[in-house]
């Protein structure tokens, strides 16, 4: 059963940083969107993201109680060493949720509406950045449990330099999903597309740039990174296959399948998580002094495995199907 | 300190929004019900009015519960570390409650004219039933830190974990059954007293006594089983706590047929609470059944153990109070609709509910208070301390700070929405308006 739950929480956390992400994604790409064609980005994000945006952000809550109930360990020391930039990210979410809600449900549009926008914004951009931010350092070794001051435990162990270079990627990620999942629904408009798949090629670049300072600044910080991925077979063939991916993306925009574009986004996106975690499994937390918390040592008694694994089981049952319903219905109202 | 305030301005706000939450989705399906038998376009109107407050609430209510299921492990890691494996099984289960009720909004909000009307409206009501029951089930996980089950605490360690046991534990199904009525009531009155100031304001006035009606039912039926619910619920905690009903109560001495304390001020240092009215034996009848059944008081604890007294007490007889009188408005309520209808469109009836709206909240909120402070200084109780449980990083006061003001604007802003939402009714929502536009924006 362990298997079963560690699987749903990779699985979670996975489609939690695509489609939550494509979601982040929207906002930052509509920051960075020049003035004269913003409202046209915003209509098409909004025609993607609004029916589902909900049902995206649930993924992190699996997440989390599939970590608090299964877990604790891991939990409890994340959330005591890394609280600030949990609490950061948190307003983020909390920000980024409210204003998007309001954006969109407020009956009376007027000058409110810019205030939302922007909390959306930004808030769009911060929720990301921290997230990943977060994911450094767990496997980067900067908790120091050892620490005596206040800096030591509770503020280095996530700001360092490695940690803004993944937080950006993340971002870029994000931006690129956005972008990339966007060109389905601007299929019939002609005057949208073009600045989409514009958008799609920049944020594919930056995806890149950012993906190179991740292994500048790991290498700079001797986090092993190189070594981690590229020393297991598994770890070379998921970014191979991730960078293949992304020429094939490429021709399939050319050729306007968009929808096989979004499948390779999204398995790019397995790809680079696959790499990022299958080389220190099942260790998930690695600490400054060498120690780590693994899946496998740290999981609750048998018995609550047993029955979370069921819960989550028959909760796919549930969910699954609704959910695979409403993406697909909403998919075919553009025609 | 800090990261207690944090967490009960935290859960101060949640239970309201997501009450609204729970509650909102029926008023929504049992209007689009109407419309869907009687054809009549208000009942469209009323439906998609409310389906925006539904959708506001309910992101706010998630937004906030995101950031609780953190939150317990940012304040307080020593029990999560211990409870999160035992009491887990509720959240678990709520997380697919959750899910579900997300989807079933995204099919409501953004279904209309798509899909079957009555697979519409399903969806409408699944969106309630998944919130009731998400609802009933976080319950599920504070009723165990109030009667933890399904773990043997041995030597400071908590073995034979069985987290299903933990999650049917005593507490579950009177504080359940207690929050879900209460819930009831308190949106029932907020939404009907909101519409009653319309309808006295002479504004859309169909429109709007078709909503009051409806909320007025739903709050009615909420006021009427509040007692009935309290009453399981007060029999369960003298039974498992009995020092939370003795400090509820301000209930120094042990005695038989122990008086009903309503009001006075409960003085902890001397022990005796002053200025009181006392109803004799009834404590011991509302606790046991029997007027002359002993009821353990507060001396018979060390003093260590206490609750904060006076706390309790004033939120307990707030609750009392507040709830009495909703109950002796949903008595108004059922005698105007049966036998003086001419009552239903007085002013000083409409009057009665506007004064209402907020009473329903302050119950909810006292009540909370009563079963969370009342519980303290345990986190779980008899188990563990809450003072053992935070987290050792300093400097929490801060982020309490910040979570208060967020709250707080996060509330204003919602009240200035459904303000707004209220405002364009005539506009978007009510089709007998001559304004009725509902493509301008």
């Amino acid at each position: 059963m362990i298997y079963v739950v560690i699987a749903f929480l990779w699985v979670s956390i996975c489609l939690y940083l695509i489609t939550g992400g494509a979601d982040f994604g929207a906002g930052i790409i509509e920051l960075f969107s020049r003035k004269s064609y913003r409202d046209k980005t915003k209509s098409i994000m909004l025609k993607s993201i609004a029916p589902i945006w909900e049902a995206n952000h649930m993924w992190l809550i699996i997440a989390i109680v599939i970590l608090f109930v299964g877990f604790p360990t891991i939990y409890t020391t994340v959330s005591t060493y890394l609280h600030i930039p949990l609490v950061l990210m948190l307003i983020g979410i909390i920000a980024r949720g409210t204003a998007f809600t309001f954006r969109n449900y407020d009956a009376v549009h007027d000058s409110w509406q810019k205030l939302y926008t922007q909390i959306f914004y930004y808030s769009s951009l911060l929720t990301p950045f921290f997230l990943g931010m977060i994911a450094a350092s767990t496997i980067s070794g900067s908790i120091d449990t050892d620490a005596k001051d206040f800096l030591g435990l509770y503020i280095f162990s996530w700001l360092n330099w490695f940690g803004v270079c993944v937080g950006l990627f993340t971002v870029a990620l994000c931006a690129y999903l956005a972008s990339l999942f966007s060109l389905h629904q601007a299929r019939f408009s002609d005057d949208v597309l073009p600045i989409m798949i514009r958008k799609t090629r920049q944020t594919a670049f930056y995806v890149v740039v950012t993906g190179i300072l991740v292994f500048v600044s790991a290498y700079s910080s001797d986090i092993p990174l190189l070594k981690w991925i590229f020393s297991k077979a598994l770890g070379i063939i998921a970014i191979t296959l991730a960078t293949i991916s992304l020429l094939f993306t490429n021709d399939a925009i050319k050729k306007s399948n968009f929808l096989l574009a979004r499948v390779l986004g999204g398995f790019q996106i397995i790809m680079i998580l696959v790499a990022a975690t299958y080389q220190h499994n099942p260790d998930i937390i690695l600490f400054a002094n060498g120690g780590s918390l693994s899946l496998f040592d740290e999981s609750a008694a048998s018995k609550t495995i047993a029955a979370l694994g069921w819960a989550l089981l028959l909760g796919s049952v549930f969910i699954l199907p609704f959910l695979f319903y409403l993406l697909f219905s909403f998919g075919e109202k553009g025609k | 300190m800090a990261a207690r305030s944090q967490m009960a301005v935290s859960l101060g706000f949640h239970i309201i929004f997501s009450c609204v939450g729970m509650v909102m989705p029926f008023l929504m399906a049992f209007s689009h019900y109407k419309y869907l038998t009687t054809k009549d376009e208000v009942y469209k109107g009323l439906t998609k009015a409310w389906s925006k407050g539904v959708a506001i609430l309910f992101a706010t209510g998630a937004v906030s519960g995101t950031m609780l299921s953190f939150e317990l492990g940012l304040l307080w890691p020593k029990f999560m570390e211990h409870a999160g494996p035992i009491f887990g099984m509720p959240f678990s289960l709520e997380g697919t409650a959750f899910f579900i009720e997300a989807i079933a909004i995204g099919f409501f909000l953004y279904g209309w004219e798509k899909f079957n009307k009555w697979f519409h409206w399903f969806c409408g009501v699944v969106v309630g039933v998944s919130g009731l029951a998400s609802g009933i089930l976080v319950v599920a996980a504070n009723a165990w830190m109030n009667s933890p089950a399904g773990f043997d605490y041995i030597n400071g360690q908590y073995l034979n974990i069985d987290p299903i046991k933990a999650m049917l534990n005593e507490a579950w199904f009177p504080q359940a059954f207690h929050m879900t009525v209460a819930a009831f009531a308190a949106t029932g009155f907020a939404v009907a007293g909101i519409h009653a100031l319309m309808i006295l304001k002479k504004r859309n006035v169909s429109f709007h006594t078709k909503a009051f009606r409806i909320s007025a039912g739903f709050a009615i039926f909420g006021a009427l089983l509040a007692p009935i619910s309290g009453d399981v619920a007060a029999k369960s905690v003298a039974k498992r706590q009995p020092i939370k009903l003795a400090a509820m109560e301000a209930h120094f001495e042990t005695e038989k047929g122990a008086s009903f304390v309503i009001g006075g001020i409960p003085d902890e240092e001397n022990e005796q609470i002053k200025y009181a009215i006392k109803v004799p034996k009834v404590l011991s009848f509302l606790a046991w059944g029997d007027f002359d059944a002993e009821v353990k008081g507060l001396k018979d604890f060390p003093k260590d153990e206490w609750p904060p007294v006076a706390v309790v007490h004033y939120a307990f007889q707030i609750m009392i109070f507040f709830g009495s009188v909703m109950m002796g408005i949903g008595g108004l309520y059922l005698i105007a609709s049966f036998w003086k209808k001419e009552w239903l469109t007085k002013s000083w009836f409409l009057k009665i509910f506007i004064a209402a709206i907020p009473f329903g909240y302050i119950a909810l909120e006292a009540g909370w208070t009563v079963t969370e402070v009342g519980r303290q200084p345990w986190i779980i109780y008899g188990i563990m301390r809450t003072i053992d449980a935070v987290t050792p990083m300093p400097g929490i006061q801060y982020s309490f700070y910040f979570f208060t003001l967020v709250f707080l604007s996060l509330s204003l802003i919602i009240i200035f929405l459904l303000l707004r939402q209220i405002k364009m009714v005539p506009k978007l929502y009510d089709p007998t308006d001559p304004n009725y536009n509902p493509k301008t924006k």
